[in-house]
């Protein structure tokens, strides 16, 4: 099998630079990429645009490069979580665009699959429809939404191998999937970096054609965002 | 004497249209309690958005895991059956309709059934996340609100002041003070009024268009 194992998340994002448009996974806090994006903190490469559902929050996750201004266009569903977004995005020091979350999966998605365009009646009606066609198919209408075209992808799994074959954990996978098949070149962070063939090929989520790069990742914080319990009682 | 629902009353009153086999897609705030009260007997599946079809209850205290969260981003469970998938496949499942029913929270609603719940220009901007998917295309959405806003102005319009989230698609709503169904041809018909609430102070808190047919029920929760 071919061998895309790195050392370290900065080898791994070594080839990313200033101006590039990256595509990270996660969904709020968890699932993200949480080597790679201390790896692109550490390197302070400016100017990205980063597709992401969500933008960290002040001081984890994408938070750490948006309190650095390493970033100069943000594309998400959903920021609420940010102080600092919110912040920049009304001072107009960063360019944001809010786009629905089943936009954003599936604007991933036809990348992943070799397609321009989706049609999706998320948004008619309303100012995300402003500029975009709209086609009317069996009397309901529908805006069109184009392929992401991202330069890198960043995406964390539970497992991979060293071949790219990757599987994911709960509700960590969200976009990563998407994101692996979407970006023009991928990089894998995984807790569990195994050899080909310990991995169940029925269970593999995202096939290794999709990754360029995979590292094994250190010190996983996956910290949670609303820790939420019910009593014993 | 007069007693509005409280939180946990609209969360009861909704789930009291939850029907056995239903796949239920639950927004953040109120609409989450309607979990706590499920009719006995009857089975639904939760839906998360972000990628969980059987959603459990919170975790106790030292379970919680980080890889599970719900669309709220609090920490949850899983029942027996479930299943995770990707966020493709969770709006592909909204889109084509496979979730019977799909309970959000709203700023304002209008009398045709547009909906707004995701900016306030100049002040909040927290961004539209799943809600205007699901506005888009679920068959059957309930608002769960409150009827007037802090400034005391009431969220039941003849047209939303606020950006849309969607156009033409409320179909219930409830608030505090009573059941309300969004009719074909524009306005607010009064279903349901809380117990001891009259339809003239509901009257007073809706700013559209209110339709009212006969005697109206108390709601039983």
């Amino acid at each position: 099998m071919i061998n895309k194992v790195v050392t370290d998340a900065s080898k791994a994002i070594s080839d990313i630079n200033d101006g590039a448009v990256i595509m990270l996974g996660g969904f709020g806090l968890c699932g993200i990429p949480e080597n790679c994006i201390t790896a692109l903190m550490k390197k302070g490469v400016k100017n990205l645009t980063c597709i992401s559902n969500n933008a960290g929050v002040d001081d984890f996750g994408l938070g750490l490069l948006l309190k650095r201004k390493q970033l100069k266009k943000m594309i998400a569903s959903y920021v609420g979580e940010n102080a600092e977004f919110e912040r920049q995005l009304l001072s107009g020091e960063l360019e944001v665009e809010l786009i629905p979350q089943g936009t954003l999966a599936t604007r991933c998605m036809a990348a992943g699959y070799g397609m321009p365009a989706i049609f999706t009646p998320a948004g008619i009606g309303t100012e995300v429809a402003q500029g975009k066609e709209v086609r009317n198919f069996n009397g309901k209408d529908y805006l069109m939404e184009m392929a992401f075209e991202a330069d890198f992808a960043l995406v964390k799994a539970w497992k991979g191998d060293t071949s790219g074959n990757l599987v994911y954990r709960a509700t960590a996978r969200n976009f990563n999937p998407l994101m692996a098949m979407a970006g023009k070149i991928t990089i894998a962070e995984v807790e569990e970096l195994v050899e080909p063939g310990e991995l169940d090929p029925n269970m593999i989520h995202t096939p290794g054609v999709f990754v360029n790069t995979i590292f094994q990742g250190q010190n996983y914080e996956k910290r949670i965002e609303h820790v939420t319990v019910r009593s014993i009682n | 004497m007069s007693c509005m629902l409280d939180k946990n009353g609209i969360a009861k009153r909704i789930a009291a249209e939850l029907k056995d086999g239903y796949y239920v897609n639950l927004g953040i705030g109120i609409p989450t309690l309607v979990a706590n009260f499920i009719p006995a007997g009857i089975n639904v599946v939760l839906q998360s958005e972000n990628g969980l079809l059987g959603m459990g209850p919170f975790p106790y205290e030292g379970e919680e895991d980080p890889d599970l969260i719900n669309a709220g981003k609090q920490t949850i469970t899983t029942v027996p059956g479930s299943a995770f998938f990707d966020s493709a496949m969770s709006f592909g499942m909204i889109r084509s309709q496979k979730i019977d029913i799909t309970v959000l929270g709203a700023m304002e609603v209008s009398e045709n059934g547009d909906i707004a719940n995701w900016k306030i220009p100049g002040k909040m901007v927290k961004g539209m996340g799943g809600a205007m998917d699901l506005v888009a295309s679920a068959k059957n959405i309930i608002v769960a609100m409150q009827h007037v806003n802090k400034a005391g102005e009431s969220k039941l319009l003849s047209k939303c002041t606020l950006p849309l989230t969607g156009v033409n698609c409320v179909k219930k709503i409830v608030t505090e003070l009573g059941v309300f169904d969004v009719l074909p041809e524009g306005g607010f018909m009064l279903l349901e009024r809380a117990p001891g609430v009259t339809v003239d102070e509901i009257r007073k808190a809706t700013a559209g268009k209110l339709v009212i047919k006969g005697d109206v029920p108390e709601i039983q929760v």
